[in-house]
């Protein structure tokens, strides 16, 4: 992957405790595996930075290769890759995402 | 873009032979799929890791000819 995309996904996940790179906005997401996990964070009252890729193709395609992962949206929590869409929603079921989320001193409502 | 049901179930079948697989065309436009797979090479492994292998299996088609895929991994 080129460095300018490395160092910018390196920089948002660096000043963004918990961030997602989504198509779209958090206020109007634009795929609807986006708008499930950022609904989750939403429902968990969590403070979350959402990065549109659609906006910028070099993290669009830098960020699958950062995380060796093919699909978009991916969570970070302090730095760490979360997972996709399915990962995500089966966390927050089994409450996994919860405990993550108390492990990382992130705060959120039950 | 678009990959007919039996290829997915074939690609993953490939590298992941014990796999029962279960897939369903959300839409039925050949693009947006759900599928369950149940194997044993899942155990002990993370849920990023189950889903890398199904990724892997598809030989870089997720995110291309296929658009929409959700998976659900199950520990055999």
């Amino acid at each position: 992957m080129n460095e300018i995309a490395k160092k910018k996904i390196s920089e948002l996940i660096e000043k963004n405790e918990v961030c997602l790179f989504m198509k779209g906005t958090p206020d109007v997401p634009q795929c609807g595996f986006s708008l499930a996990v950022s609904n989750v964070l939403k429902h968990l009252g969590v403070n979350f930075k959402g990065v549109n890729v659609l906006e910028d193709n070099d993290i669009r395609e830098g960020i699958k290769i950062f995380s060796d992962w093919p699909t978009i949206p991916q969570l970070y929590i302090k730095k760490e890759f979360i997972g996709g869409c399915d990962i995500v929603k089966e966390m927050f079921e089994k409450k996994e995402l919860q405990a993550k989320l108390s492990e990382k001193k992130i705060p959120y409502k039950n | 873009m678009s990959l007919k049901l039996e290829e997915i179930r074939n690609l993953i079948k490939e590298s992941i032979p014990d796999a029962e697989i279960t897939i369903q065309d959300l839409a039925g436009d050949e693009n947006h799929y759900s599928a369950t797979i149940k194997s044993k090479i899942f155990n002990g492994k993370s849920k990023i890791e189950q889903h890398k292998m199904v990724y892997k299996s598809l030989k870089g088609k997720m995110g291309n000819e296929l658009h929409a895929l959700s998976i659900n991994t199950i520990e055999g």
